[in-house]
């Protein structure tokens, strides 16, 4: 069964991005740049893995990852968090929230792929 | 010449540099050896006459035996002092080292200047890193457009083959975000370049502004004199490199120029000359509100204002976010280039009282605290409407002050320059820990 993935994501250029190279590595991509709307729509229908940027406008990668982890649906939902700010106090924050996975702009598309590939194995 | 407490120590320094008794010196200039004695000791002042004899008598001019940078250099050697830990006995002594090593003073006095600079310029770095916003969204578009770049240009160099339409669009992208990178560079570039200040090389709009005015002395004479084309003002200033700045300095102008009509300079003069500094006499007096007095204030010419006696002084302006935007600073009065204040500062009790005119003694926190008399006042700037949030600004003037007397009404407010760079470990009103702590009066301090 093909696995879902959603991404949150902003910026156009890196959505496209991520959803040609995970769609050509066999997922089913969607993308959503606005995060409240994403927040509904997942909480009602959980993709496999959540690709979440975490500045986004109206609503932070943080919040988003609060509200999943406080819900049952969602609460072992597998969140890879991407993100240009690289500190290790938002690193921190990300791990306190229950982030599966946190990795930092810009990056490998390889290694986007390995960290799908080892959060959707399950 | 002011005759300062050290002459008294100089002068017997001098006299055993050249191996006299002082009964031989007294001889000599013609008074008796027991005076002499106490004019060495710092216990009677020396006339002219006397002095110029002393002076002669060991060699020197006059000036050497009381040169105006000893109070500079005590003051210097006192502070760095008082930065040990450690007690020093031989503080009280102070003047006698200052006296004997005038050299050895400047060294220690100029090494504290240049320890107090580069503490402050490290402070603002790290402000700058912490909390500035243009920086900090500058570089996020950056690293976005990057990433972009980056993840597209590697799909078409390791994806093989690639649909056309795909590749045409991936193409596209790669056009677009390198001329966002591009032009995201260019500004990050300009900022960091334009406008820099001497101590730390960044600047934004705000500080842009107030570095243009603190290379005039916070005033502008052409708003004395009726008319004047603001753009012209602003237009070619090397301190004002951005179109933000320039606005916000043309907003400003416009506000002084305003302030400058309302209290014509030659009557707030003759007012000053009057009654003294009196900005609730002033108010009244022009019928003016009274923070378009402390504005007017701050931005005197600066000889009219030593001709009066009045210190330089300083003014900081927020709004009822409690964002300052405007600083004009005062010496031994930090204010803090990002966040917010000392949340005793009477600026912000002023936004809980609009309306109500404050003035407050403060004293900076710290060993080295010094004395201010502060006048604020917090109105109504703007007004949306019925059912409508309102604007405030409060104004808060900030005048250098000798110690304060036990007499003065609920004495005064010890206060810092923020919570960040405030050394005060017993402080209620503490946010967060300061930079200036140990890690052990950090976690305690909250």
């Amino acid at each position: 069964m093909v696995k879902r993935v959603l991404v949150i994501e902003d910026e156009p250029n890196i959505s496209e991005a991520l959803r040609f190279i995970l769609t050509r590595n066999g997922w089913q991509v969607d993308v959503s740049a606005d995060g409240n709307s994403a927040l509904a729509a997942l909480c009602s229908d959980p993709p496999d893995l959540l690709i979440l940027d975490l500045m986004l406008p109206g609503i932070s990668g943080f919040d988003i990852l609060q509200s999943l982890r406080a819900q049952d649906g969602t609460r072992n939902l597998p969140v890879l968090m991407l993100t240009a700010k690289g500190h290790a106090a938002d690193r921190c924050e990300a791990e306190r929230l229950g982030v599966t996975r946190f990795m930092t702009k810009p990056f490998a598309n390889a290694d986007v792929l390995e960290a799908v590939r080892e959060l959707t194995v399950s | 010449m002011a005759r300062t407490a050290l002459t008294g120590t100089r002068i017997r320094a001098r006299r055993n540099l050249r191996g006299l008794r002082q009964a031989e010196l007294a001889r000599v200039v013609g008074v008796s050896p027991s005076y002499l004695n106490l004019i060495e000791h710092n216990r009677r002042k020396v006339g002219p006459d006397l002095l110029s004899a002393l002076a002669q008598a060991l060699g020197v001019s006059s000036d050497a035996l009381v040169e105006d940078t000893d109070a500079r250099l005590v003051e210097g050697a006192r502070a760095a002092a008082l930065r040990c830990d450690a007690e020093l006995a031989e503080l009280e002594r102070i003047d006698e080292f200052t006296g004997r090593f005038p050299g050895w003073s400047k060294v220690l006095a100029e090494t504290q200047a240049r320890v107090e600079r580069l503490e402050r310029v490290v402070e603002q770095l790290n402000d700058r890193m912490t909390h500035d916003p243009y920086l900090g969204e500058a570089l996020h578009e950056i690293i976005s457009a990057v990433t972009s770049v980056q993840s597209t240009a590697s799909i078409l160099n390791d994806s093989g083959e690639i649909e056309p339409d795909w590749q045409t669009r991936f193409h596209q992208n790669i056009l677009q975000d390198s001329a966002r990178l591009a032009e995201g560079a260019v500004a990050l570039v300009n900022y960091l370049d334009a406008g820099k200040t001497e101590e730390t090389g960044l600047a934004a709009p705000q500080e842009e502004v107030e570095a243009w005015l603190a290379s005039r002395n916070f005033h502008l004479p052409q708003l004395e004199h009726g008319d004047t084309d603001i753009q012209a003002m602003v237009q070619g200033q090397v301190e004002l490199s951005s179109d933000a700045s320039r606005a916000l300095a043309r907003q400003w102008i416009r506000r002084f120029q305003a302030d400058a009509r309302a209290l014509p300079l030659d009557k707030l003069l003759a007012a000053l000359s009057a009654h003294g500094f009196a900005p609730d006499t002033f108010a009244r007096q022009f019928n003016v509100r009274f923070d378009q007095v402390l504005r007017r204030l701050a931005m005197l010419p600066p000889k009219a204002s030593a001709d009066l006696g009045l210190p330089a002084p300083g003014l900081v302006i927020c709004d009822n976010s409690g964002t300052l935007m405007f600083r004009r600073g005062v010496e031994g009065f930090a204010l803090p280039r990002f966040g917010g204040g000392c949340p005793l500062w009477p600026l912000y009790q002023a936004l809980q009282r609009p309306h109500q005119p404050i003035r407050q003694r403060l004293v900076t926190a710290g060993r080295l605290g010094r004395s201010f008399q502060s006048y604020t006042y917090a109105a109504t700037e703007v007004a949306l409407g019925f059912d409508k949030p309102t604007v405030l600004q409060a104004s808060m003037l900030i005048i250098p002050a000798d110690s304060p007397n036990a007499s003065d009404p609920g004495g005064p407010v010890v206060v810092g320059a923020s919570c960040r760079t405030c050394a005060q470990t017993d402080c209620a009103a503490r946010r967060e820990p300061s930079i200036l702590m140990s890690a052990t009066q950090s976690a305690d301090a909250l």
